[in-house]
């Protein structure tokens, strides 16, 4: 187990394994992607309440939900580099910040979009609502904190305490809806007894889900490869690398 | 385990439960003001102050909608089965808006115990099927809606 | 299909526009958070590759450092 941990934080084999996985992750991710928006867009009847506005649920909900989880992983990778000082644990932290904040705001701005014709407004400061626009802040703010900073290490020390300052805020997130009186109503994926989603819609969503997780890991390994290469520019094995390429 | 590490471990976790402590007990302190939400019941009993702008949210009466004929005022009222507030409001209503579904008005309480919206907001709850299920389970006598905070 | 034809799906009941709206928005997001690493890679393969050359003494096409 501990080589198998030890491996992760070495540059080369990260990046070559990484570059294995994606070449077919990629597609598999992109394919599931399409075929979930198709089906959710076209195939699935429409909501007897919403109507066709419903359909935002397809991208909405899998990017609320990956970019929760998403959290978890860059506050994980923080823990990580700060007990163990372990570098690839810093990139992988680095780089988990802008795909978070991206999700987060991909979050909000389809649940303003869905809120107008349903809700009848594009914002409200509920207690779900406010508290994803603050998890898009804590995102944000690991992004602006590590370029404050010119040591590198550093940089990485403070983002990993932000980010485990920060992780409060994924279960108040999770329960605000149950916590308090919000406009955003509860879950409609149960993970204990039945859903209250009609399985007709479910499935495409359970798939899109499964789709965004994907992704999150593509966007990640991407990033980190990138990463990799630029700080180990002067290394032997890049060097290699390059001389593989050229021909 | 390393003693620098573990205590680098102890570390991290100290941070992660000081800051959900601390958070959590300003949250939980700013409870009352996060909401200045109030239901019906607590309307009726007097607890919900005048001249303040406040939330109301419950379910819209059954038959309760009466339309101005020359503009677009509107008269309703919200319950939550235990009281009931009656409301005003002149603008357009979202869609979902209907008798025996969820709204949540915003405005202030007047001297008659009439909330004069500003705003109102359809509430609509976690349930997602397609129109023909929804009948059936009419039809059946079951309501398709859940319930609505 | 649950819309008879292209023009019902453009409109979804008044609602097309809010859906794809979203769903435009969402894919520019998520195809910017896949190409936009990609790019950086090549970038830095390009531009090792270039300093690599020049430092073996290969004739560039720019000036020699």
């Amino acid at each position: 187990m501990w080589t198998f941990f030890h491996k992760l934080g070495s540059p080369p084999w990260l990046y070559a394994i990484s570059g294995s996985i994606l070449k077919y992750l990629l597609p598999a991710t992109l394919l599931a992607l399409g075929v979930g928006m198709v089906w959710g867009l076209l195939f699935t009847p429409p909501d007897f309440r919403q109507g066709d506005s419903y359909r935002i649920i397809y991208i909405h909900v899998p990017a609320a939900a990956v970019a929760l989880a998403g959290y978890y992983v860059m506050a994980t990778a923080g823990a990580i580099s700060l007990i163990w000082k372990m570098k690839m644990a810093d990139i992988a932290m680095q780089c988990c910040a802008p795909i978070g904040a991206a999700l987060t705001f991909v979050a909000l701005v389809t649940g303003s979009i869905w809120g107008k014709p349903t809700w009848g407004t594009w914002w409200v400061w509920d207690a779900r609502i406010t508290s994803m626009l603050i998890l898009l802040f804590l995102y944000l703010g690991v992004i602006a904190l590590y370029e404050a900073y010119d040591n590198k290490a550093a940089a990485a020390r403070a983002c990993a305490v932000l980010s485990l300052v920060g992780t409060v805020n994924i279960p108040i997130i999770y329960k605000s809806v149950d916590w308090w009186y919000s406009l955003h109503q509860p879950a409609s994926i149960k993970f204990t007894g039945e859903s209250s989603i009609h399985p007709s819609m479910l499935y495409p969503l359970l798939l899109m889900i499964a789709a965004f997780y994907a992704l999150f890991a593509c966007a990640l390994l991407l990033r980190m490869r990138a990463e990799i290469l630029d700080r180990e520019r002067r290394t032997g094995w890049v060097r290699k690398l390059l001389e593989a390429d050229a021909v | 385990m390393h003693p620098v590490r573990k205590q680098r471990l102890y570390l991290v976790l100290f941070l992660v439960a000081f800051s959900s402590i601390a958070i959590g007990l300003v949250v939980y302190g700013l409870r009352g003001n996060i909401n200045l939400f109030f239901p019906p019941a607590e309307v009726a009993a007097g607890k919900a102050p005048l001249g303040q702008s406040i939330r109301v949210g419950g379910m819209v009466v059954d038959g309760s909608i009466q339309r101005s004929e020359h503009n677009l005022e509107v008269r309703f009222e919200l319950t939550d089965y235990a009281a009931t507030v009656p409301v005003i409001y002149e603008g357009i209503l979202p869609d979902l808006f209907d008798e025996g579904q969820g709204a949540v008005a915003s405005g202030q309480l007047n001297a008659d115990g009439v909330l004069v919206a500003s705003e109102v907001l359809a509430k609509h709850d976690e349930n997602y099927m397609p129109p023909e299920v929804a009948e059936a389970l009419e039809r059946s006598g079951a309501s398709p809606g859940g319930n609505s905070k | 299909m649950y819309f008879h034809d292209l023009h019902s799906a453009l409109h979804m009941d008044g609602h097309g526009a809010f859906v794809w709206a979203a769903y435009a928005i969402t894919c520019v997001v998520l195809l910017l958070i896949v190409v936009a690493p990609l790019r950086r890679r090549r970038r830095l393969l390009r531009e090792m590759s270039a300093e690599a050359r020049r430092q073996r003494g290969v004739p560039t096409q720019g000036s020699e450092a």
